[in-house]
């Protein structure tokens, strides 16, 4: 639906920008006026209690700079930093390409597609937490079902995975990927589902085969979706604290922690939490101008609806 | 001869194809399934297994029993000495998460959106920056935060938490949704005389029902999968929620994995039936907003 709105009319939208601007301007008179304020005023009371009031609190506990040169001297930042970094461009763009993928088979018909949609949803259902400790137990070395079947299939003993600095990382990144695929595959799904179908009926009476019908209708369709859904899924993998908390712990020796568990292990582990803070504060030059970009997007998005 | 020879080969070369496509489907739907099930049977095959079972490298226990389950109904271990009064504390968290979100988030996208506050945007913008800032980033002041008001150790905490996190996406996907009542309704409510708590109430909230119901799964789901948060905030054992019970197993070598996979397992069961009873909600709230391009 809102889609076709976008590659349709450009100028349709400015009026109607235009339109809802002047009915903003008219505002509100006497009693409405103190009820829309009251309805409002939850919102607003806790955006400044629990959102404006910690923003503040955490910019101010981080901003003595001597905190910083400590951080810079820590190996384990560096390595934190470098994990954030592989955990987040890995995670994020395998998992939406595949989900790009995925939503174009779910796009077929037949019951048992549907089926398998049904029980591929499962893992973004299940809770984080009974999901995640059951791949770090799954992934053990010695007891571990992975290694079990390992075992009985080949007569291998399989490696310690947890026990390595890449594999317990790519532990992590596979354990988001399980827990958050399905969810971006369904929104890309949606996303298909709103192409209209005339648009592929016109470009295959013009010729088009299968892969022009991908380049030439369903990408450029997607892309604005496509772009929309791996910033967020950036900015939600950049502060994913449960796969690697659960998965690999940050283990071995916090060789596989990312700035959202070191930040949490400098705070309560050696109590540290200014440390902690300005660990934190280190992402907000990628955060930031992530944030803005989300939020032109989202806007736009919305307007466009 | 080239037509005839056309005719006798494409017909055969097209079925082939087709069941080609056909079988490598199949292959991806099962590839597919084992790679989301994979992880849920193995919780499954520990939580049947006795404790010494776990250990003997099988991939279905020796004596499968549900022994662990009735240890963990039955508070039977000292982890889980507190365990259906933890299950309480997580389902009040969900709940009261889930009522705030969609009151806190009704009421701000109506006005914003049906009463046209002047200045709104600016509360659409503030939500907007909510919903784009990492929660674990502002873990460590929310909990300074929570002593200066004194709410650590109280479950209230936990839910402004999430509340905060959850109430953002609750206003995004209300106004996207909002946008398809029209504004005819409430205008010739007015015209009736009636004044805007009762436009929000009679005809507000029933048209916007689908939406409840999916931003209210989404709360109930958020706040279930919430572990930092409840970690930070509540640390004596009648204060905890199920979540940080369970990642207390993790605190030492030898734990009974039986035990804690069938806790987890109890855990996880209410979100999925929750889930599974309004997936086809979620599918449409999910659709109407959220990420939507």
């Amino acid at each position: 639906m809102s889609i076709t709105q976008q590659a349709l009319p450009v100028g349709r939208r400015l009026t109607t920008v235009a339109i809802r601007r002047r009915a903003r301007r008219g505002g509100l008179y006497g009693s409405d006026r103190i009820w829309a304020v009251a309805f409002a005023l939850p919102y607003v009371l806790i955006f400044f209690a629990f959102v404006l009031y910690p923003v503040v609190y955490g910019l101010w506990m981080g901003s003595d700079p001597t905190l910083y040169r400590q951080l810079f001297d820590d190996p384990r930042y560096l390595t934190a930093v470098i994990n954030t970094l592989l955990y987040v461009g890995i995670g994020v763009n395998v998992k939406m390409a595949l989900a790009f993928l995925l939503s174009g088979f779910f796009m077929r018909k037949g019951w048992w597609i549907k089926a398998v949609l049904v029980i591929f949803i499962l893992p973004w259902a299940t809770p984080a937490l009974p999901a995640y400790m059951s791949i770090h137990w799954f992934l053990n070395g010695q007891w571990g079902m992975l290694n079990n079947l390992l075992y009985l299939l080949t007569g291998i003993d399989g490696p310690v995975y947890l026990n390595s600095h890449w594999m317990g990382l790519g532990a992590n990144i596979g354990a988001y990927i399980w827990k958050n695929l399905p969810f971006w595959t369904l929104i890309l799904l949606s996303g298909r589902m709103a192409i209209p179908q005339e648009l592929y009926e016109a470009a295959a009476v013009d010729g088009a085969n299968g892969l022009h019908r991908l380049t030439h209708v369903t990408l450029p369709l997607m892309a604005n979706l496509y772009i929309v859904c791996v910033l967020l899924d950036t900015v939600f993998a950049l502060g994913d604290f449960n796969a690697t908390y659960f998965v690999s712990g940050g283990g071995p020796a916090m060789s596989t922690e990312v700035l959202a568990t070191l930040g949490i292990r400098y705070a309560y582990t050696v109590s540290l939490p200014r440390l902690g803070v300005a660990e934190v504060m280190t992402a907000l030059p990628v955060l930031i101008p992530l944030i803005f970009i989300l939020m032109r997007k989202l806007r736009m998005s919305e307007q466009q609806l | 001869m080239s037509v005839a020879r056309a005719r006798r080969v494409a017909p055969w070369r097209y079925r082939t194809r087709r069941r080609a496509v056909e079988a490598a489907c199949m292959l991806l739907g099962l590839v597919l399934i084992v790679w989301s099930l994979a992880p849920i049977y193995n919780m499954a095959v520990i939580a049947l297994s006795t404790h010494d079972d776990i250990f003997a490298g099988t991939i279905w226990p020796e004596n499968p029993n549900l022994d662990s389950f009735y240890v963990v109904f039955t508070e039977g271990f000292w982890y889980l000495e507190r365990f259906w009064h933890q299950f309480g504390n997580s389902f009040f968290v969900g709940l009261m998460t889930m009522i705030l979100t969609l009151l806190i988030g009704s009421l701000a996208s109506f006005t914003v959106g049906r009463m046209r506050l002047r200045n709104g945007w600016l509360l659409t913008n503030a939500a907007l920056m909510t919903y784009v800032i990492p929660a674990s980033f502002l873990a460590i002041p929310f909990y300074r935060i929570m002593q200066i008001y004194g709410l650590t150790n109280h479950l209230w905490a936990v839910v402004a938490a999430i509340t905060t996190f959850a109430t953002p996406y609750a206003i995004f996907i209300f106004s996207q949704y909002g946008k398809s009542i029209p504004m005819e309704l409430d205008e010739s409510a007015r015209i009736d005389g009636a004044n805007p708590l009762q436009i929000y109430l009679f005809i507000y909230l029933p048209l916007m029902a689908p939406a409840l119901v999916a931003v209210g799964t989404y709360a109930l789901l958020l706040a279930w999968n919430e572990y930092l948060y409840n970690f930070l905030m509540l640390s004596t054992p009648d204060s905890m929620t199920v979540a940080v019970a369970l990642a207390q197993f993790l605190n030492s070598d030898e734990s009974p994995w039986n035990l804690m996979m069938a806790t987890a397992i109890v855990y996880a069961l209410p979100p999925l039936m929750i889930y599974y009873m309004f997936r086809r909600n979620m599918a449409a709230g999910l659709t109407m907003g959220g990420v939507k391009g």
